[in-house]
């Protein structure tokens, strides 16, 4: 990390990116002078707040990421899919569970990630993490195999996470 | 056709938004209520936008992005209630 | 102009239809865990197909590109997950009450706790299995 972040011109770059298209996208225009603008608050906002920034991993995989993006998008889709169908089906066949998923991952980040990942995909929802980061605990709505879900979140989820943050 | 379909989904987001009305009164515990609210002012949302596409304005836009932003602001401070007590320590 | 209606009402149903299921099992599954998966996920994607048919009635009706509905269907897909998670861990705290019927109570202590591992004989069946 460079040791005085403050006085680059780009402390944020990523950041920076971000709150240039936002902009744009909320005032829906393309005007000259919004671009301008834009790349005004771009410039500025990053350099007022970047000495609140914590250090976090980065991306060292863009293209897996990318991939991993697609992945969760149709993941959530076919996971509304399934939990409206078990939502309208009988309530006494589900068989509603509680289970503890062992961590590789020991970043703030990669943990935030796969445990959003995992509230959004099929019949789960993550409910909390043991203070050492080791574990995640897991709701699951209807939970048939507990080692098989285990180890479908480990493999599908979790070692795409591990591959793009190089951890 | 397009003006039914509307009026057939403000119905269709009118009865969830009741739905989520009962098992706001209904209760049984505080952490249902917070998961209530945060159903009703998810499907708020849903019936701006619908409105905004009625009317045929694209300025109720505003509305709803202010009330998502709220609505998460909100949600959060009820869960850090519970959990801890006090909002802002 | 009809298939671009077609496809707006297509949308607009599908939207509505998700958030009328979301709403319908949170009033009607049993416990609190439980009603917990029926908004957050139902939801993100009712919202997400309303807007997706907003952009492209604003789009066909100004003749321009309009997007900016894409800024809440973000914000809610990044929102939904976090929120649903402070919620489990407030029910959590709490001691919000469980069905009968839900297994793995040890994992449900250890979450209550928030203690590392749910025992030693838990943990190396765990590892031989992800290994396996």
């Amino acid at each position: 990390m460079d040791p005085n972040p403050r006085f680059r011109l780009f402390p944020m770059p990523v950041q920076s990116g971000l709150l240039f298209v936002v902009w744009l996208l909320m005032n829906n225009t393309l005007a000259v002078g919004h671009i301008f603008l834009a790349a005004l608050l771009a410039l500025a906002i990053p350099i007022a707040v970047s000495s609140l920034q914590h250090p976090q991993p980065t991306v060292h995989k863009p293209l897996l990421a990318l991939r991993y993006f697609l992945l969760v998008l149709m993941d959530i889709v076919i996971a509304n899919i399934q939990v409206a169908i078990l939502i309208l089906g009988p309530l006494k066949k589900m068989q509603p569970g509680f289970i503890a998923v062992p961590l590789d991952i020991k970043q703030n980040l990669p943990i935030t990630l796969l445990a959003s990942t995992v509230s959004l995909t099929p019949g789960t929802v993550s409910c909390d993490v043991s203070e050492d980061q080791c574990w995640l605990y897991i709701h699951a709505l209807n939970l048939v195999d507990e080692q098989e879900l285990i180890n479908s979140i480990k493999n599908r989820y979790e070692a795409p996470l591990k591959e793009i943050f190089g951890c | 056709m397009l003006k039914t379909a509307l009026l057939l989904v403000n119905f269709m987001i009118a009865m969830a938004l009741l739905l989520s009305l009962w098992r706001l009164i209904q209760g049984p515990s505080l952490a249902d209520r917070i998961l209530a609210l945060d159903t009703l002012y998810i499907n708020s949302i849903a019936l701006i936008i619908l409105l905004g596409m009625y009317m045929g304005s694209p300025l109720y836009f505003e509305a709803a992005l202010l009330i998502a932003l709220l609505g998460f602001v909100s949600t959060a401070a009820l869960c850090k209630y519970l959990l801890r007590g006090d909002i802002i320590e | 102009m009809n298939w671009t209606e077609l496809a707006i009402s297509f949308f607009v149903l599908l939207g509505g239809l998700f958030m009328l299921i979301g709403s319908i099992g949170l009033a009607r599954l049993p416990d609190f865990y439980m009603r917990l998966h029926a908004p957050t996920k139902a939801t993100t994607l009712g919202v997400g197909s309303l807007l997706i048919a907003s952009m492209l009635f604003f789009s066909i009706k100004n003749s321009m590109f309009s997007i900016h509905e894409v800024l809440i269907t973000i914000f809610l897909f990044i929102t939904a997950p976090v929120s649903a998670h402070m919620m489990a861990k407030a029910a959590l705290h709490v001691d919000t009450q469980t069905l009968e019927r839900t297994q793995g109570s040890e994992a449900h202590q250890a979450a209550t706790a928030r203690k590392s591992t749910p025992s030693e004989a838990d943990l190396a069946n765990k590892q031989e299995g992800s290994e396996s």
